[in-house]
This record gives C-alpha cells, sequence and structure tokens, in this order.
C-alpha cells in the first residue's frame, strides 16, 4: 500500500471528504452507479467474490459469499449494516462513520443492489448519538441528490436507507441480536439455524454485514477484483483497520494491509511500547481475545486471518490492545470478565451463570487472600463454560481466561494466600462493583 | 415411509416422523433426555443447555455428496466438537444419538452446578419439593458439595407478587427462578397474554409483569405448572400443603361446556377439623380436550365446595317457615305432593347437573306425567344432537382445510380453553371467521372479522348460503371441513333458537354434518347442557307463563328468583328445591333438599364436543347432602314413577339402554386411557411433578344423529325483530368469565380480578349524551332502571351500551332497548 | 402526552419500519420518551405501548434489556465514565475516582449535590484510543468528550466541561 493511499481511510488523504461535493468530485458513487446501470446484482457479486472480501466484523467470512445464500426468490430483502462496535478495544467503524461517511453508505449502497434489497437498516450503537445525527445529514444529502430513493439512475432500482439506534447492549454486536433489536424486542440471540440470509429480519433474508467490510466495496468495484487484491495476502486479500489501545505510543486506528507483521504494526506504527517498556502480552481481538505472550515468533507473524489462526487466536476486528510488563493478568482478566458479565444477555444458564461465577472468584483473587485453589477453580468454572453456550459471547468470556490462565498462571497465583502478589494489582480506586 | 427417519439413540433404533426433535425421539423410547426450557408445547428456545447431547452425522464427501462408507462398509459417523441441544436439533437419517456417556453425564452435571449457583436450596420449604424437576435432576446430576461461595449468591426478591399484593392470583420466588422462560413463552405463545416477560439483563433477569392488573391473563395458573421449580405458585396452593401429603382425584371442570379434565389434590387435615379438603386444582391431560391447560375460572373456582354457606340438612316449611328436617320427612312430603300435581308438575333442572342427575330427573317427572326441562338461556340442543360435532373430533388436530365459524360469542370469555384450541388451530392453518356484533380477543386470529349490526346475526349466518355472498361464505363452503361455534350474544331465547337454525342450515347446506371434525357446537352457558340435549331434555327458560298452570315445582340446581327471572307470585302451591346453596329460590321453597356437589361424588358430564366424560368423588359432602340422583330415585321411586336404583353406574346402564347416542357405553368404557403424546406425566422431566397423568379416562365422544343414519333437514330460521324505539339505545349484555355467580364467589382470592359493574359505551355516544369515563349512566329499561358506572371505549359498537352479565347489576336475559342519559347523583 | 407534543418525530419513526412492524418502533420512542420525561417511568412506557400497540410488559422488557434506558430518576445529565479494560491501561482507574473525589462524589451513581450529574461508569464506549474518556447522556443525546490523541484530559478539563454544561 502507498503511503498516503488509504482505501478505507480516505478521509486521511482527502480533507473535507464528509462533504458530498468533494466526494463526489473524488469519485464518489461512480461504483454505486457502475453497479447500478451496467452491471447486474450477480455481476456484482462475482466481482466482491473475486477480491476474495472477508467480513472485517469478527469472523472474517467470505463477504460475497454470504450475499449469494440469500434464499432465492423470496422478497423483500434486507441489508443490516452492523455498525454496533462494542468491542472492548474497538473504534474503527466509529471513525468510518465520522470522518468518511459516504464511503461507507457508498459500500452500503451497493450492497443493497447485489443483495436485491430496496432498504437498509444501518444499526448503530447508542453511544454513537453524535455519529448518527451526522449520518442522518449526510442520508437527506443522498435522498436530495437522487442517490436514494425510487427510481435511481433512471431504472427501477430504488433504495431506502435507515438509522436504527442500539441503546447499549454489547450482545447486539451478534447478528441475530442485532435483528431481535430492531424488531423491537430484547436483544438476544437467536436459534441457528435458520441464518439470516434465509430468515433475517422480519424472517426475510437479510445480508448482515459490518460497518468496514462495506467501506471496501465501492473500490473493488470501481477498479476491479485485482486492483484490490494488490493489498493483502492470497486469502486475506485487502488492508484492514488495525485499532491500537492500551499501553502503546500512538494508540489509534491504522490502515495496512493485512498480513502486516504485528512487530512492524507496534513499533514502526504504533510508535512501540509508551514509555519504552517491555511488551508482555497482546490480545488481538479486543477483550474476546486469546491472551498472547509476546515473543520474536509472535512479532513476526503476519496479522491476516490464517495466521493469526495457526497462532491459536483470531485476528478478530483487529481490536489490538497491548499490555506492558506491569501488567498483571489477573487484572486485565477481572475487567474482561467484569464486561462479559456485564453484557451477557442472560438467555442462556453456562454463560448467565458462568460469567457472574468467574468474576465472584476474580474478585476474591485480586482482593488478595484467595487460596491456590480459588485460580484452581476459576479454571475449572471456565472451561465447564466452554462449548455450552448458545452463542459466541459466552464462549468470548472464556478464552482470555483460559489463555492467562495457561500462558500467565503465575500472575493469578501470586495473589493466593500461598503467594504475596509480586506486581501491585491496578486496583481500581474506586471499586467498580457492579 | 417416506416421512419417517429412522435414528439410533444410545444404541436404541428408532423410527420418527421427519421433523421430530431428538428430545422427543428419545422419548419415544422412555430415554428421559433432562430438560427445563423445553416443553412440547412450547417452541424450542434452547436457552438452559441441560439437554446437550453428543450427535454424529451420516459424513458425505463433500465434492460428490456420497455417504462415506468406512472398512465395514457402513457410513461414517461424523461427531461435531460441540454438544448439541437434543431439544432443537431435529433428526436426520442415520443419526447417532448419545446421551449415556461420560461426556453428556459432565455436562448435566456442569449445567445444574451453574442452574444451582443462584438457587436458594430451600427445597424443605419450598411448594414445589416433591414434584420438582430441578430437585430430581439435582439428585440425578447435583453437586454434592456447593462450590460456590454462599455469600456471593445473588439475593433476590421472595414472594413477589405477579399484581397487586390483593389481587395476585401467581406470586414468584425470583431466587428459584431459573429464566427457563416457560411462563413468559406460555403466556406468549399459548395465551397471547402479553404480560410476564423478562426484565433487565444477564444475571439480573428476572421475571416481571407491567399489565394491569398484573399478570392479567385468564390462563395464568398454567404457569405454575410448567415453571420446572418453585419459583411461580398460586396465591391458592403455596404454602398450602407438601406434595407428597395429597391425595389426587380426578375430575371434569364444571364451570363451562368445554369439559376440561382435572385433578383435584386432597388432603385430610388438622386446620380444617380434620377433614378431607380440597387444596388444589390441576390440569389433567386429555389432548382431544383440554391438552395439558385449564383457565384459571376452573382451577380457583373450586372453593364454593367447601363454603360454610353449603346446606347440610333437608329443610321443611312448617307454620312460614323453613325448619331442618329428616330426609324421610323431606322426601315423603315430596313424593306426596309431585306425584298429586301429576300433569300439573313443572321440573326445571340445571345444566351442571350430571347426565345421571338429568336422566334420573327426567324419568321421575315424564313417569307422573309432568313436564322436566332444562332451565337455559341458549336453545338449539336437539340441533346439536344431529349435526353437532362427529366421533372423532379434536380440535388439537385440525388445521388447514378447515373453516372455523364463530358467532355471537365471546370465546375466551365464555369458554376459555375453546379459545385456546380455535386459535392454536387458526395457527396451524384453518380459516377461521369470526362473526360479532362487538371486537372480542377472538379477532385476532381470525382470517375474516364479520362485524353485524346487533340483532343481525341469524341473517348473517343465512346470508352466507347465498351464492357468491362473500369471500368468507365461499371459503366456509369450501373447506373440507368446518365447524361451527354459536353463542347467545345479541340474542334473546327466541334469537338463539334461529340462530342455531342458521348454522345447522349453513352446516347442512355445504354438507359439513356426520364426518369427524365437521359439525355444530353451542358455548352453553353451563357444563352439561349439551348432556341433557342428548338426554332428550327440552331448554326453556323459566318463565312466570310456564309455571302458570303448573300445581307444583321442582327445582334442582337452577335459581330462577335469584336470576331475577321468576318471582315469588310465580311459584306454585308447591315447590321444592335441590341444591347447595339457600338461593332466592330455595328460600320461597316449601321443601329444600341438600346436594351434594360434584367434587363430592361422580357422575359423567357430556361436554359441548359431545364427549361424555367421568367425574369421581374427591371430599365427603357435608352433613347429609345426597347426590342428586340418588334423591331423584328415592323420590322417583316413593313416586312409582322410577325403576333403577340412585347410583351413578346403574343409572349410566339404564341411560345407555334407552337413549341410542349412548348405546353400548358404560362406565368402563368412559374411563379407559391410551398413550397420548407428549407424553408429559409421572416420572417425566417435560413436565415434573404436577399430576398431570390421566389414568382415569379419556371420555367417549358421542355419535350424533346424523351419523347414526338421520338426514338432517334445513328449517326456516328467522329471528324475532329486535324492539328499538327512536330515542333509545340498546343494551348487549355481554359474558364475563369472572362474575360473581353462586358457584364463583365463594373463591373470594379471585374477586379483586371481577371487574365491578360497568357498562361499556362508544366514545360517539358519549359525548352525545355528556358522560365521561367512569360516570354513572341510567339505563331505563322496560322492566326496570339501572345505574351503572361507564366506561367509555372504542369496543362498543355506536348506539349500543355492552352490559356485562353476572356483576351484580341485573341485567336483561337479551339485548333491550333503553333510554340513556347521564345518572344524577342526589346528595343525601 | 407524546402523542400531543411530538407527533411529527412520531410520525418519522414509524414511518422507518414496515406498517405491520410497529413494535421496532418501541427503540427509537423510548429514546424519545426519555428525553421528554427525563426517564422511563410506567407511564412512559404504557404510552410507548399505546403508539405501538405492543404490550406495556413487552415496551418495559426492552427499558429493562438496555444499558441506556433508565426506569429510574437521577441527576438531570448522566456522566458516563469508560473505566474498561483499554481504557483502564491508560488510568482511566484512578483518574475516575479523582473526578468522583472533585465532585464531591463517594461512589458510583449519586448525584451532584445540585442535581446537576449522576456519574456512572460504564464498559467500553467506543473511544479507547482517547482515554480517559467520558460520555453525557441528557436530554440532547449522547455527547462523547474524550482526550486528544497527544495528551489525555485532566479532571480539571473534565470538570470545566461539566461546568459549561450547567444551565443549557
Ligand atoms: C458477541 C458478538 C459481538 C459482535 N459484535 C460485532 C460488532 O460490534 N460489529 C460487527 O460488525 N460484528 C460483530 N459481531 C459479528 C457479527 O455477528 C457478524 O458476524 C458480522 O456483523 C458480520 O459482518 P461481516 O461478515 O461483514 O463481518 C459480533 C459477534 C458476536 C458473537
Ligand atoms: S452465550 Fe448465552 S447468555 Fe451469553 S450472550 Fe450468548 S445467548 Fe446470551
Ligand atoms: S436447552 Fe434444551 S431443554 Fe433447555
Amino acid at each position: 500500500m502507498d503511503q498516503g493511499k488509504h482505501i478505507l481511510f480516505r478521509h486521511r488523504d482527502i480533507a473535507n471528504i464528509r462533504d458530498l461535493d468533494v466526494y463526489l468530485a473524488h469519485g464518489g458513487f461512480e461504483a454505486f452507479k457502475k453497479a447500478v446501470t451496467t452491471m447486474t446484482p450477480q455481476q456484482v457479486i462475482d466481482e466482491v467474490k473475486n477480491a476474495g472480501l472477508r467480513g472485517r466484523g469478527g469472523a472474517g467470512f467470505p463477504t460475497g459469499l454470504k450475499w449469494s445464500f440469500l434464499t432465492k426468490d423470496s422478497f423483500p430483502r434486507y441489508v443490516v449494516i452492523n455498525s454496533d462496535e462494542s468491542e472492548p478495544g474497538t473504534f474503527k467503524d466509529r471513525e468510518i462513520l465520522t470522518h468518511n461517511p459516504f464511503q461507507f453508505l457508498e459500500g452500503a449502497m451497493i450492497t443493497a443492489y447485489a443483495s436485491q434489497a430496496n432498504t437498509i437498516y444501518n444499526y448503530v450503537r447508542g453511544e454513537y448519538w453524535d455519529v448518527v445525527a451526522g449520518l442522518e445529514q449526510c442520508v437527506a444529502q443522498l435522498y436530495e441528490r437522487g442517490f436514494l430513493g425510487e427510481k435511481l439512475f433512471g431504472t427501477e432500482f430504488k433504495l431506502d436507507f435507515y438509522h436504527h439506534r442500539g441503546a447499549g447492549a454489547y450482545i447486539c454486536g451478534e447478528e441475530s441480536a442485532l435483528l431481535e433489536s430492531i424488531e423491537g424486542k430484547l436483544g438476544q440471540p437467536r436459534l441457528k439455524p435458520p441464518f439470516p440470509a434465509d430468515k433475517g429480519l422480519y424472517a426475510k433474508p437479510t445480508v448482515v454485514n459490518n460497518t468496514e467490510t462495506v467501506t471496501n466495496v465501492p473500490f473493488i468495484i470501481q477498479n476491479g477484483a485485482a486492483a484490490y487484491r494488490q493489498n493483502g495476502t492470497e486469502k486475506s486479500p485487502g488492508t484492514k483497520l488495525f485499532c491500537l489501545s492500551g499501553h502503546i505510543q500512538k494508540p489509534g486506528n491504522v490502515e495496512l494491509p493485512l498480513g502486516v507483521t504485528l512487530r512492524e504494526l507496534i513499533y514502526t506504527h504504533g510508535g512501540g511500547i509508551r514509555e519504552g517498556k517491555g511488551f508482555k502480552a497482546v490480545m488481538l481481538s479486543g477483550a474476546s481475545s486469546v491472551v498472547l505472550k509476546v515473543d520474536d515468533a509472535l512479532l513476526d507473524t503476519p496479522l491476516d486471518y490464517e495466521s493469526v489462526a495457526a497462532k491459536g487466536a483470531m485476528l478478530g476486528s483487529a481490536s489490538v490492545i497491548v499490555l506492558d510488563e506491569t501488567v498483571d493478568l489477573s487484572w486485565v482478566i477481572l475487567k474482561t470478565t467484569r464486561f462479559f458479565k456485564h453484557e451477557s444477555c442472560g438467555k442462556c444458564t453456562p454463560c448467565r451463570e458462568g460469567t457472574y461465577w468467574m468474576l465472584s472468584i476474580l474478585e476474591r483473587i485480586n482482593k488478595g487472600g484467595a487460596a491456590k485453589a480459588d485460580v484452581e477453580l476459576l479454571q475449572n468454572v471456565a472451561s465447564q463454560i466452554q462449548n455450552k453456550c448458545l452463542c459466541p459471547l459466552g464462549e468470548f468470556s472464556v478464552t482470555p481466561v483460559l489463555a492467562s490462565l495457561k500462558a500467565f498462571r503465575g500472575d493469578f497465583d501470586a495473589h493466593t494466600a500461598d503467594g504475596a502478589p509480586k506486581t501491585a494489582p491496578k486496583k481500581a480506586a474506586v471499586a467498580a462493583g457492579d | 415411509m417416506a416421512d419417517q427417519v429412522t435414528l439410533t439413540i444410545d444404541g436404541v433404533s428408532v423410527s420418527v416422523p421427519k421433523g421430530t426433535l431428538i428430545v422427543d425421539a428419545a422419548k419415544r423410547i422412555d430415554n428421559d433426555i433432562p430438560v427445563f426450557c423445553y416443553h412440547p408445547k412450547l417452541k424450542p428456545v434452547g436457552m438452559c443447555r441441560m439437554c446437550l447431547v453428543e450427535v454424529g452425522r451420516v459424513m458425505k464427501d463433500r465434492a460428490t455428496g456420497q455417504v462415506v462408507l468406512d472398512d465395514a462398509g457402513q457410513p461414517k459417523i461424523g461427531y461435531g466438537p460441540k454438544l448439541e441441544t437434543a431439544c432443537t436439533t431435529p433428526v436426520e437419517p442415520g443419526m447417532v444419538v448419545v446421551g449415556a456417556s461420560q461426556k453428556v453425564t459432565d455436562a448435566r452435571d456442569d449445567i445444574l452446578e451453574f442452574l444451582l449457583t443462584s438457587h436458594p436450596l430451600d427445597c424443605p420449604v419450598c411448594d414445589k419439593g416433591g414434584e420438582c424437576p430441578l430437585q430430581n435432576l439435582t439428585l440425578r446430576h447435583g453437586p454434592g458439595k456447593s462450590r460456590f461461595i454462599y455469600d456471593d449468591k445473588q439475593k433476590n426478591d421472595k414472594h413477589v407478587p405477579l399484581g397487586g399484593p390483593d389481587d395476585a392470583l401467581i406470586f414468584l420466588d425470583r431466587e428459584r427462578c431459573i429464566q427457563c422462560a416457560r411462563c413468559t413463552r406460555f403466556c406468549d405463545e399459548i395465551a397471547d397474554d402479553h404480560v410476564l416477560g423478562f426484565y433487565q439483563r444477564g444475571r439480573k433477569i428476572e421475571i416481571a409483569t407491567f399489565s394491569e392488573p398484573g399478570f392479567d391473563s385468564k390462563f395464568s395458573g398454567n404457569t405454575t405448572d410448567i415453571c420446572p421449580v418453585g419459583a411461580l405458585t398460586t396465591a391458592d396452593f403455596r404454602f398450602g400443603a407438601r406434595p407428597w401429603e395429597l391425595t389426587t382425584s380426578a375430575s371434569i371442570c364444571n364451570h363451562c361446556p368445554v369439559g376440561c379434565n382435572t385433578t383435584f389434590s386432597t388432603r385430610r387435615e388438622a386446620k380444617s377439623g380434620g377433614k378431607q379438603v380440597i387444596k388444589r386444582v390441576l390440569p389433567r391431560q386429555n389432548e382431544q380436550v383440554n391438552e395439558v391447560w385449564i383457565c384459571d375460572k376452573g382451577r380457583f373456582g373450586y372453593h364454593f365446595v367447601e363454603s360454610p354457606a353449603r346446606l347440610t340438612a333437608p329443610l321443611v316449611r312448617k307454620d312460614g317457615k323453613l325448619v331442618e328436617a329428616t330426609w324421610d320427612e323431606a322426601l315423603t312430603r315430596v313424593a306426596e305432593t309431585l306425584k298429586a300435581a301429576g300433569s300439573a308438575l313443572v321440573g326445571l333442572a340445571g345444566g351442571r347437573l350430571s347426565n345421571e342427575d338429568l336422566f334420573a330427573f327426567k324419568q321421575a317427572v315424564t313417569g307422573v306425567g309432568g313436564k322436566a326441562l332444562l332451565d337455559a338461556q341458549l336453545a338449539g340442543g336437539e340441533l346439536t344432537t344431529v349435526v353437532g360435532v362427529s366421533v372423532g373430533t379434536d380440535l388439537g388436530q385440525i388445521g388447514k382445510g378447515t373453516a372455523i365459524l364463530v358467532v355471537a360469542t365471546d370465546l375466551e370469555e365464555e369458554a376459555p380453553l375453546w379459545w385456546l384450541r380455535v386459535k392454536a388451530a387458526a395457527e396451524r392453518g384453518a380459516t377461521l371467521i369470526v362473526a360479532n356484533a362487538r371486537p372480542t380477543k377472538t379477532d385476532r386470529h381470525a382470517k375474516h372479522v364479520v362485524r353485524y349490526d346487533v340483532g343481525n346475526a341469524v341473517s348473517t349466518v343465512a346470508g352466507m348460503l347465498l351464492e357468491g355472498s362473500s369471500e368468507y361464505a365461499t371459503a366456509f363452503a369450501q373447506a373440507e371441513n368446518a365447524l361451527v361455534f354459536y353463542g347467545r350474544e345479541g340474542l334473546d331465547f327466541a334469537g338463539t333458537q334461529a340462530l342455531a337454525q342458521a348454522c345447522a342450515n349453513l352446516l347442512i347446506e355445504t354438507k359439513h354434518v356426520g364426518r369427524a371434525n365437521n359439525g355444530l357446537i353451542g358455548v352453553w352457558t353451563s357444563a352439561n347442557a349439551q348432556g341433557a340435549a342428548e338426554l332428550g331434555l327440552t331448554a326453556m327458560p323459566a318463565t312466570p307463563a310456564l309455571l302458570a298452570a303448573a300445581r307444583a315445582a321442582w327445582f334442582m340446581g337452577t335459581d330462577p328468583l335469584g336470576d331475577g327471572r321468576l318471582t315469588q307470585n310465580d311459584l306454585p302451591p308447591f315447590t321444592v328445591v335441590q341444591e347447595l346453596f339457600l338461593t332466592e329460590t330455595a328460600k320461597a321453597a316449601d321443601v329444600v333438599l341438600p346436594a351434594a356437589a360434584w367434587a363430592e361424588r361422580e357422575g359423567t358430564y357430556t361436554s359441548g364436543e359431545r364427549r361424555v366424560q367421568r367425574f369421581y368423588p374427591a371430599v365427603p359432602a357435608p352433613g347429609s347432602a345426597r347426590p342428586d340422583c340418588q334423591i331423584i330415585a328415592e323420590i322417583g321411586k316413593a313416586m312409582g314413577a322410577t325403576r333403577f336404583g340412585g347410583f351413578p353406574a346403574q343409572v349410566f346402564l339404564e341411560i345407555a339402554k334407552t337413549v341410542p347416542a349412548f348405546a353400548g357405553l358404560n362406565y368402563a368404557a368412559v374411563s379407559a386411557v391410551a398413550p397420548q403424546w407428549p407424553d408429559v406425566g409421572g416420572r417425566d422431566q417435560y413436565y415434573g411433578g404436577a399430576s398431570t397423568t390421566n389414568l382415569q379416562g379419556l371420555g367417549v365422544q358421542l355419535p350424533s344423529a346424523a351419523e347414526r343414519g338421520v338426514v338432517p333437514q334445513a328449517a326456516r330460521a328467522e329471528a324475532p325483530k329486535l324492539a328499538h324505539p327512536v330515542g333509545t339505545m340498546l343494551v348487549l349484555p355481554v359474558a364475563k368469565l369472572f362474575d360473581r355467580g353462586a358457584t364463583f364467589a365463594p373463591s373470594t382470592l379471585v374477586h379483586p380480578r371481577v371487574p365491578a359493574p360497568f357498562v361499556a359505551i362508544n366514545p360517539v355516544d358519549a359525548e352525545r349524551i355528556g358522560i365521561a369515563d367512569g360516570d354513572d349512566v341510567e339505563l331505563a329499561l322496560d322492566a326496570a332502571t339501572l345505574v351503572v358506572p361507564a366506561r367509555v371505549t372504542a369496543d362498543a359498537p355506536e348506539g349500543v351500551l355492552l352490559l356485562p352479565v353476572g356483576l351484580g347489576v341485573d341485567t336483561p336475559e337479551g339485548p333491550a332497548a333503553a333510554r340513556v342519559s347521564k345518572a344524577v347523583r342526589v346528595a343525601v | 402526552m407524546l402523542t400531543d407534543k411530538y407527533a411529527s418525530e412520531i410520525a418519522e419513526i414509524l414511518n422507518r419500519y414496515p406498517a405491520e412492524r410497529r413494535r421496532s418502533a418501541v427503540m427509537p420512542l423510548l429514546y424519545l420518551a426519555q428525553s421528554a420525561y427525563g426517564h422511563l417511568s410506567k407511564e412512559a412506557i404504557d404510552e410507548v405501548g399505546a403508539i405501538t400497540g405492543v404490550a406495556p410488559t413487552d415496551v418495559a422488557g426492552v427499558v429493562g434489556f438496555y444499558s441506556l434506558y433508565h426506569d429510574h430518576a437521577a441527576g438531570k445529565r448522566r456522566v458516563q465514565i469508560c473505566t474498561d479494560l483499554p481504557c483502564a491501561l491508560r488510568g482511566a482507574d484512578a483518574w475516575a475516582a479523582e473526578f468522583l473525589a472533585r465532585l464531591n462524589l463517594k461512589k458510583w451513581d449519586e448525584t451532584t449535590a445540585d442535581g446537576e450529574f449522576t456519574v456512572e461508569h460504564v464498559m467500553c464506549i467506543g473511544a479507547c484510543d482517547k482515554a480517559p474518556c467520558f460520555q453525557v447522556q441528557d436530554s440532547t443525546g449522547i455527547h462523547f468528550h474524550e482526550s486528544q490523541p497527544d495528551r489525555a484530559m485532566t479532571v480539571d478539563e473534565a470538570v470545566g466541561i461539566l461546568e459549561g454544561l450547567k444551565g443549557k
């Protein structure tokens, strides 16, 4: 990727691209026009398939393939954009929606054309209140300029775009819970099957894609799959937004080709570890990460879906949380567990009860005075939750726990009666009781 | 069979219909996979994760789709990395399910330990203890020792009334709740009452109600049966008894014509003076009648049996006063006088009496030349015996291809279980046509809602026979099967007669008679009106004219004076009343004979679906009260009119000999049972310990006359015109399930749920007359002037006032014209 | 009544969803009711139920499930500080403690003496790179206040922001 040439973060190259005229002056909505006026939906799907675009919401599922799963001959269909972005350490979609809104909107609109949907709902987490207000203005402009509404470009294609605000529930990032939420219900995940492509919003065929995912699409349609594949790896093509947070010198988002090494990401783009401390561990996909012990082999790992999976972890949404040498993992896990306990929807037993139980043990460990057996129990309870939950949230809650117990057991044992704390835990000055 | 799937569960091969869930397939071979959230009557949700099993599937080559074979030439079975929920996974051909492995046992132990982390473990004081799935499964899978620190347990509210502290019928113990959502799903899916839901999320999630009043459903009690722990209990039974102290006896609910199968739990207790008393009523499974549900009237409306106001000894009028007498004295007096009256004897029986009572009554009265009638407000029994639903009719099975017409009745208020079943049939694809002058809850599931002006029920139904008259008429005519439920809303007795005839005509002309799942169903106002019709008792409301020439009257289980249909002056020189209570009619009688309530004796009822069902004694009768048929037999014998004895089984044999529809029947046949599906009783983990198992009889459906070869004939059906002078509005009496009737009023715990009297008026009329919500309205009827508070609602059609019956205001028998004005409150 | 005061907003909200899917409007209508009334009382829930034809119990379920709906009254504004992992790694816990102390609050969920601010701690709000950060929820919506990329927001600055909001 040329320095200073972003595909997703074009606002970093072009000033005021969130102004519709500026966006249009830089080729805005040409891809949408091209798709609607010169391509069939199938051709759009094929182009995206060939580009090898994979979902940026976490699972990395091939996007074109997902679109092709829509139940044949069943209408109406819906496109739902997942802008729920609630995984701790993730803040990339917010930057797109705030600074490069039209490219996102165009991508969503092409997605709708490819899916033969006439309605798009963008589900945005409630916290991004002002972001939605801005987006609604953008949408109003698109109606005014004839990019949304009836008979687009003189064709029979019509398209409406609406926003639906979430209201503070991480689980609504899970696509079926998200659909329940748009339907005005509690955000509890549905049983699968049926999948959204068959019975999604209002039990109609529905495509659910992440904000970043669809923001790739205008480039692919405009420049073709081959151009898109110039970045990234064979199996993980394109660029990816990496969210850097924690003990990093320069926190923030960076757009880099998939396959960039962790070393380059942290030291070249992130400015290295804060205060020149040692790099103890990293979480690559937010609070639900496998906590990885940092060593040279890890630093040289290319950050693409396959290579990270080979390390037993997930790239997920690429929310990279950096933990320096001062960090006590038992405290980190207290934080992640509190998050999942707070966000568990309560539908299934292991997640609802298990996260509550893990938190109770972790609080005991962090307060000091726990016994080694408590650490043992934590391990037990975590394993007991594993593989039994209705949706991935419960499984996510376990991942950092088991990984840390494996790689950093000492951090936990140090708090037990039979071993004094080595590093002072960063205890919350105010008990963040919940 | 093409639609059968064969699989193996724990080494046992089983064939089940395609689409069956693993948990149900296992049940077929008595392999009880433990469940909490799953209930066979509810949609699967896979929430509790208790039912995890190993699932192996036949492996197929991705490229070719060919089955992969192992060395022995058998299909290779591939197991997924995770256990799967048996309650949500449908069977597949060749599937191999393993529930008996260590891995699965461990998983169940794990889930159970999770469920207990927040549980108070208060079995010793819990109502469910002894019949609790959680308790049972804990014994099987629970940890011996709690690893969860007691102090970390979440403390939740106990004894939360679901409703106001005084009106709650159901209490919730939040600590015991395991969030299985059975109760909320029952309300949403089965009752369509969205009055119970989750509040909060995660570990804080709890059951809550925000309706007014709280948990506003006529089916609320069912949630206490399906709750797999002791979280939901009824205000009636909580802290009432321990399940293992209880004796059960089978019964049939006698509050409406559905005939729900029930079980009484009774015990002998010190606090009731050492008497055997009823502690609760539970549904008893009968898939063809009530499945596993009952309504709250059936569940809570038994307290009249134990009322201290019950009659305990015969009373005879002496010197103008009713005084206690011996049975001999009373019976002798009655027999002599009635016999002397001969053809001037009029006998009026209520529809709550059993088949045996009614038959004996008819024999005794007609034996001396008198007239035996059923005191009723809905006519048409002579039609439902001919074109009533036929043998094999099952509302639980019908769906696509069946049309159901519901006319002039508010099914949920008058026969709640029929409402449930009709709704479910509509959901399965039956075409539901609801015709009424005003909206009812049945409309929600109707394909066609037909609104007619009050008075036009008969012409509306008659109009359905005109070719191409409407889409719904065509749908009805062309349906493979068709059923009609008719009631009496907006009609007087003669009007109901015409409506029944119009409905019968419709069924006859469209060839929907004499076959299973076809025919006419009367929404009777009492439990055994159909039985009376089958036994040949003509329905006729008690009127002064009817008694004008009588020299003696015999009232059995009916209170025309109390209902305001007769006055003391209308009574003949001699009146005998056979009753549970000292009713208004009894107070005016010359002899009063105390009868045993249905819970104190045995007998049979015939439901509106023409099913003869048996009930059994649960508790002893108070004092010297006797079963009606025994009393009648003694009177009959003394009069020389009756040849048989007073035992119900004997009388029933007599019925079978003389009444063609009953030919060949006996108690053994009526109490026969057969396996039912879903199998929810006993050691079953689906349902817990509640005594739903039906060991006492599924009943027998009677063949209609049409099935027995009688060719039904259509006849003229015309309703009498409604008098509606200018300047008046129509008052339309409407039925309410929860009323102040004599057999419901003693259930005091339901009182707060019985509405205060009111009259519903349309906003347009209200404005015209100058009435605001809550204002008193004066209704000047021919017979009387009523003053009732108004409820302004669009549910009342314009020009019509809806006046609920049985709330303590004397309502007219049918629609009546009234001058309506705002009542002027006179300051005293 | 919402229907009197916000007829056009309600119509616009209902218009976003298919006519037979009014239940979808429950969430946006709850936001509307919350900004109108400050919190979601039983009456507000009943009103939203009446507009959408959804049973009050079902509306209430939504209120209870989502953390940005509030079923009880609090200060005029809710100040929601993120103390989740990424922010905490950049000192959010200590920062929050100091912030509370400056407002004379002893613990979370307390309201300042003048009734202006209730301070809550929340899970990740999607501004992890700009820790410490907080958002203010009031009748106008939810607004972020966060550090500059190169410089952490001080407690003084944060208190200043709140002072600036007063009276608005
Ligand atoms: C608990 C949970 C939270 C999730 N949160 C998000 C989210 O905030 N944003 C998102 O795009 N996807 C999220 N996902 C993934 C979505 O379910 C879904 O896979 C994604 O929106 C698909 O879009 P994509 O194919 O474009 O990635 C989450 C999944 C789970 C299980
Ligand atoms: S794992 Fe279970 S409780 Fe947790 S969020 Fe998913 S469904 Fe809800
Ligand atoms: S998950 Fe299967 S019974 Fe609850």
